[in-house]
């Protein structure tokens, strides 16, 4: 089955490359002609490459033609997301794209940021949780909170992901939204969500910062409490986990989010069709029990949604990194 | 009782069958390319589960990755390229093996004892995984900074040269571990403002380019060696029963330490190789024969990296913890078909994870007869005239090394580790304890900075809990043995001189 899809993709990228070739001269009367390509800057296996490829292959579906998800990894997604914005305008080369666009560019990784892209649609988007082991004192996020308040700097120690990543940011956020300083909560950077939540179980961090999802066997093995989540509203699949704004009346929100995207200059009428195509994607029940069974979030947002939602979050990451001293350049 | 009929009924059907079978072989071909690993064949298998029953799903994956470990062995012992990152600690070995003429006898030996590996690494997960999950639940980056310390330490004992010539390798490995933005503090290291030097470097171009690409380069500059008698392979799984009597301590040992090792998340089936491997030669009445086709590591590492398969599921399917990147992607595919990892599957799922245990031992049992079809029809490989290999084996690295992530620096990679690993055999420095340095490099330093910003600064909690000071102390006495041994020698050598 491998070798079948790994030949597809190769056809496309060939056809790709022969594409102004074959293209008919009176313009694109009908889209898509041929295999299109969905770059994913993350590897296979994750859920960025899960979610994906459940896009594409509902893709298929909608628009008739085969759409191959290809991994472009390396260079912490830098090397992926440039793929995408380098391709040809053409509608057949598109892409995921995740939050870090809206973060690498401040800590001068790259050139690339939000408007080096045409939206098409927001598919999907995770907001962290405050986690702490069941056996903690803090049964509250106000007791948390309280708690970290009166702790001298540095005492409190919390985990997620790497230095300087969303879960990162997420925790400085919400240190900064309650008055104190990025790194008053000391940050050990961890290798991903699930070795941080190991930790937790194991009593070597005191807090975790990650999404609800990452966090699940965990909690529900009985081994960790979620306190509250950094949204603006409860997940309907935990809903007996708070937001920070009905406990703290602190709203501060910022996730991890997918969307689809394809390079600069997309023909008007194709990213129009992308993007209902996509909805359609989304509204489907087929998209809905995935989404459900891992425990994402879903989040709508067409092509207009997406690119206000990367200014937005552009705008409050690159707060959250000023704050932590994470901006570059 | 009930649910372990259920269980069978719900293995026994075409649907399973049939995906057993095809994961089986397609488990098989994929590991014996060099450059496509195992990891990789289960991440290729997910958009097709999709469209299976939960249990055929997840059969997928457990078949697939055990067949692609133990195939991975076939090309390291054929032809010196490691098939995927656990095959590369004795690659050479059996290697060496092969030029003996025994090269049936080494991939019957990788064969036989990955089944039992398997099966034993099941029926640990079968019986402890409670208490194993517990175990693993208790390692915080104290006691992984200690293990992976060990690890490393592995590079001295693993290789045949110097001491000094394997460390002097790990630390290259290490210096390469060093590279990108994926370390603790977030910043880039040794990028020189390259994009794809940002993501690091990965083990895995590594491998391929120090062992096999080193090894076409050694080819094409050395005359045409005396060629391996053609002859049909003898029985394959004749000299097994032999070995498993001879080397039984050491396929026990195996097992354990890959069970062990297995249910650690973040260790894996690579790491219980090597260790395995050098307890093995530690404790050898005959450590000298070790890496001139002696079959008691390739026992020792063979039976270790399979079970740490089995062992892997443990934290996985108890907490939703991958213990390596196999169970990483099936944990994903687990919730997807609706077998949420946690305590509950033990038991309100209970005949869905007896039907997973059953596929776990079908599995390692057509590992026995689809391995050594796989065997005979590979051993044509040491009938092809170098001139036409060697261009073909080239080929399959570069597009293995493509794959990883559809990005062509990944090639370029490869073709400079092979020209780094050249230099190095050439020089008699081992090329696997570069390799382990890649590997084992990032986990050092992760753990030991992560445990240095808990402890704000303090080495004391390193070894203050009990795991941490057992491991402490373990990696104490395997740094300070061989200078204890050599002082007393020095002692000692004077009076017998006298």
């Amino acid at each position: 089955m491998n070798t079948f899809t790994r030949r597809g993709a190769l056809t496309a990228g060939a056809l790709a490359g022969l594409a102004p070739l074959a293209r008919p001269a009176f313009g694109q009367a009908r889209y898509p002609i041929r295999p299109v390509q969905v770059i994913v800057p993350w590897g296979a296996g994750g859920g960025t490459d899960a979610t994906a490829r459940i896009v594409a292959a509902l893709l298929e579906k909608e628009m008739g033609q085969p759409f191959n998800v290809v991994n472009r990894t390396g260079g912490s997604g830098v090397v992926g997301h440039s793929a995408i914005a380098q391709a040809a305008p053409d509608g057949y080369t598109i892409g995921m794209i995740t939050v870090e666009i809206c973060m690498m560019h401040w800590q001068g990784l790259t050139e690339l940021k939000r408007t080096s892209y045409t939206p098409l649609a927001l598919m999907n988007e995770d907001p962290p949780g405050v986690q702490v082991n069941a056996t903690s004192p803090y049964r509250d996020i106000k007791a948390l909170a309280d708690a970290i308040k009166a702790s001298r700097p540095g005492q409190f120690k919390a985990s997620g992901t790497g230095q300087g990543g969303i879960w990162h940011l997420a925790l400085a956020g919400w240190l900064g939204a309650m008055g104190l300083r990025a790194d008053h909560v000391r940050w050990v950077p961890s290798n991903g969500a699930a070795p941080a939540m190991q930790d937790l179980a194991a009593g070597g961090v005191d807090i975790v910062t990650c999404s609800v999802p990452e966090a699940r066997a965990i909690i529900e093995a009985g081994r960790a409490r979620s306190l509250a989540i950094m949204a603006p509203e409860r997940n309907p699949q935990f809903a007996t986990v708070p937001t920070l704004n009905e406990s703290l009346g602190i709203n501060y929100s910022v996730g991890a989010w997918r969307g689809m995207a394809a390079p600069l200059n997309l023909p008007a009428p194709i990213a129009q069709q992308l993007t209902a195509a996509m909805q359609k994607v989304w509204n489907s029940q087929e998209f809905k029990d995935f989404m459900n069974a891992r425990g994402f979030g879903m989040k709508w947002g067409d092509a207009e949604g997406l690119a206000k939602h990367m200014e937005q979050t552009d705008a409050t990451l690159g707060a959250a990194m000023r704050e932590a001293g994470l901006v570059r350049g | 009782m009930n649910s372990l009929l259920e269980a069978i009924a719900m293995v026994s059907t075409v649907e399973v069958a049939i995906a057993i079978l095809a994961s089986a072989v397609y488990g098989m071909v994929i590991g014996a390319l060099p450059g496509l690993t195992a990891t990789m064949a289960t991440a290729l298998l997910v958009p097709i589960t999709f469209y299976l029953s939960p249990i055929a799903a997840v059969a997928t994956i457990i078949t697939s990755s055990a067949m692609a470990i133990f195939s991975g062995d076939i090309p390291g012992c054929l032809m010196r390229i490691p098939g995927t990152p656990a095959s590369a600690a004795y690659t050479d070995e059996s290697y060496a093996m092969t030029r003996k003429g025994q090269a049936e006898l080494a991939l019957g030996a990788s064969l036989w004892f990955s089944a039992i590996g398997g099966i034993v690494g099941t029926v640990a997960l079968m019986v402890m995984a409670p208490a194993l999950a517990e175990i693993a639940l208790s390692f915080s980056t104290f006691e992984y900074f200690w293990l992976s310390l060990l690890g490393l330490m592995c590079a001295t004992l693993v290789a045949r040269s110097s001491p000094i010539k394997a460390i002097a390798a790990a630390l290259l490995g290490l210096l390469v571990a060093c590279v990108g933005i994926e370390n603790p503090g977030g910043v880039p290291r040794f990028t020189f403002g390259n994009t794809d030097l940002l993501g690091g470097i990965e083990p895995l171009p590594a491998l391929v380019g120090v062992f096999a690409v080193s090894e076409i380069m050694r080819a094409m500059v050395s005359p045409l060696p005396p060629p391996i008698p053609s002859r049909k392979f003898g029985s394959i799984l004749a000299g097994q029963i032999d070995l498993t009597r001879r080397f039984q301590k050491q396929m026990w040992r195996g097992n354990i330490i890959g069970v062990l090792i297995g249910a650690l998340p973040g260790a894996g089936a690579d790491m219980a190789a090597w260790v395995a491997y050098a307890t093995s030669k530690r404790f050898s009445k005959t450590p000298e024969k070790f890496g001139t086709g002696h079959p008691e590591g390739l026992v020792e590492s063979g039976a270790a990296n399979n079970s740490a398969l089995a062992g892997g599921w443990v934290p996985a399917l108890l907490f939703g913890i991958p213990g390596d990147t196999i169970t990483a992607i099936a944990i994903g595919v687990l919730y997807m078909k609706g077998l949420n990892p946690g305590p509950t599957l033990f038991t309100e799922k209970a005949s869905s994870m007896y039907a997973l245990y059953i596929v776990f031992i079908l599995a390692n049992l057509l590992m026995l007869p689809l391995g050594i079809l796989m065997i005979r029809v590979s051993r044509h490989v040491l009938k092809v005239p170098r001139a036409v290999a060697m261009p073909l084996i080239l080929l399959l690295c570069a597009v293995g090394a493509f794959a990883i992530g559809n990005n062509p620096f990944a090639v370029v990679l490869v073709a400079v580790f092979g020209i780094v690993g050249y230099m190095m055999e050439r020089n008699g420095y081992p090329v696997a304890a570069l390799v382990l340095g890649v590997v084992m490099g990032t986990m050092v330093e992760q753990n030991l900075v992560s445990s240095l910003i808990k402890s704000d600064g303090d080495i004391l909690p390193f070894i203050e809990r009990p795991i941490s000071t057992g491991l402490a102390a373990l990696t104490m006495t395997a740094l300070l043995w061989p200078v204890a041994v050599w002082i007393i020698r020095r002692l000692r050598s004077p009076e017998r001189a006298r």
